[in-house]
């Protein structure tokens, strides 16, 4: 059996080389190894998506994906999204409308999001529900995350057509 | 929840994958999109003591439609089934089923290859092949050969597959006519309580074809022949579609399970197949 193998990510922009065993979660590599701790363990059965990040352009658990599978891989995380510094148009707009309580889902919600607005800038409410029935939140009742994402989804047009 | 050990592989053509197959036979699994192998891993309900991930081998995923006949590598993603025109013109039934299995997440990393090869009796797409009586390719140490869906399942998990073959293709013949999958779950995300896929063709008012399937139902997707019968010839008035729906109920043996008794099971499936039959109906 293979003990360890060389596992080659881009996270966030920035290169990363180190050893795991294959069967590690590529959620574990995120947090264990390289300390990208945005992503988080919720259900770590596939069905919460608190784990969600950015996988070669598709939002993926990452509780379900093995680092070897992942060796390659160009990967974005919440930390590769916004900072307290400088806060994404999603993160901002979770924050005005309320998008969060607890906080747990929200870095797997917006990567969701991130990735959403980009395939369908102008989703519809229905669209926005649909989209983002991977992820699951215990605190909000998902009213104001959508609330949160149209607005992103405004935010983002309105700047688009400004720059115009 | 980790998974036991396992040596993974990542070759770049078939003659790869089949040489590792050879060598370690049913100790060897072929991981595509992983989204029904790997929680089977982590639960230890699936050991695979090798695994050959196939996401780099050449020309196993795509969609084309040529001839009338339409033809999906299977690699081909359930989010792609979802984003093609060309598949959609040509057989809608397939994104209206794709759209109905799992989330956004799982659509983008399950493949419809894994989808039947798995023969998991909750998936969606077994069902939906023998509806329309596609046929799936098989790639083993002595070449290519065809299997039609209908013959494909054997029992829960079980197929027609050898352990030294991959599943590389799928094709059917572009439907005609009407259709609908419909599902009942009990949330996003869930297995099937019951689902029907339902292809109808009307002329004159009158039904000349049907082909009816049912998913999660038996401990393999049941193709209705004898329900498809009670509708051919009828201008599908309601004893024809009861006679259709108790006619599929001699053909599908449900268990209780987390999703309810039997006699829930045998209601939900007549429900569902009403509603797709009359759903088929409407577009035919």
């Amino acid at each position: 059996m293979t003990d360890k193998m060389h596992v080659k990510l881009n996270v966030n922009g920035e290169d990363h080389e180190f050893l795991a065993e294959p069967r590690e979660l590529l959620i574990y590599a995120l947090r264990e190894k390289l300390n990208l701790t945005g992503p988080h363990v919720g259900c770590e059965t596939t069905h919460c998506g608190a784990c969600t990040v950015t996988l070669d352009g598709k939002s993926v658990k990452s509780c379900t994906v093995f680092v070897a599978q992942a060796n390659g891989a160009e990967i974005t995380t919440i930390e590769g999204i916004g900072n307290p510094d400088n806060l994404h148009v999603l993160q901002e707009a979770f924050r005005e409308h309320h998008g969060l309580q607890c906080g747990f889902c929200t870095p797997g919600m917006i990567t969701r999001a991130t990735k959403l607005l980009e395939e369908n800038p102008n989703p519809t409410e229905e669209d926005v529900r649909f989209g983002m029935a991977g992820n699951i939140c215990r605190c909000t009742g998902y009213q104001n995350i959508v609330k949160s994402v149209l607005a992103a989804a405004s935010e983002l047009n309105g700047a688009k057509e400004a720059a115009q | 929840m980790i998974p036991a050990k396992f040596e993974y592989y990542r070759p770049t053509d078939l003659a790869g994958v089949i040489s590792i197959l050879e060598e370690h036979g049913d100790d060897a699994r072929v991981v595509a999109g992983g989204h029904s192998l790997i929680p089977m891993m982590k639960l230890r309900m699936a050991d695979v003591p090798h695994l050959i991930d196939i996401q780099d081998v050449e020309g196993l995923s795509g969609i084309s439609v040529s001839d009338g006949t339409v033809t999906i590598g299977a690699m081909t993603t359930q989010a792609e089934l979802i984003d093609s025109a060309d598949l959609t013109a040509a057989a809608p039934i397939l994104r209206e089923a794709a759209l109905q299995i799992a989330d956004p997440q799982v659509r983008y990393m399950g493949t419809i290859g894994g989808n039947v090869a798995n023969g998991d009796p909750g998936n969606d797409m077994p069902g939906l092949m023998q509806c329309l009586d596609a046929s799936f390719t098989l790639f083993g140490p002595d070449g290519e050969r065809k299997v039609p869906a209908r013959d494909f399942y054997e029992a829960a998990y079980m197929t027609e597959r050898e352990d030294e073959e991959i599943l590389t293709a799928i094709s059917f013949a572009v439907p005609n006519g009407g259709y609908a999958y419909e599902k009942q779950k009990r949330k996003i995300g869930d297995y099937a309580t019951a689902a029907a896929a339902v292809q109808l063709v009307m002329e004159g008012g009158n039904c000349t074809f049907a082909s009816i399937a049912m998913t999660n139902l038996s401990d393999t997707p049941i193709w209705s022949e004898a329900a498809a019968d009670a509708l051919t010839g009828t201008s599908l008035d309601g004893a024809a579609v009861d006679a259709a729906v108790e006619a599929m109920l001699g053909d599908i043996d449900p268990t209780e399970d987390n999703r309810g008794p039997i006699e829930f099971k045998r209601h939900a499936a007549a429900t569902i197949l009403r509603r797709a039959i009359a759903r088929a109906a409407s577009r035919a």
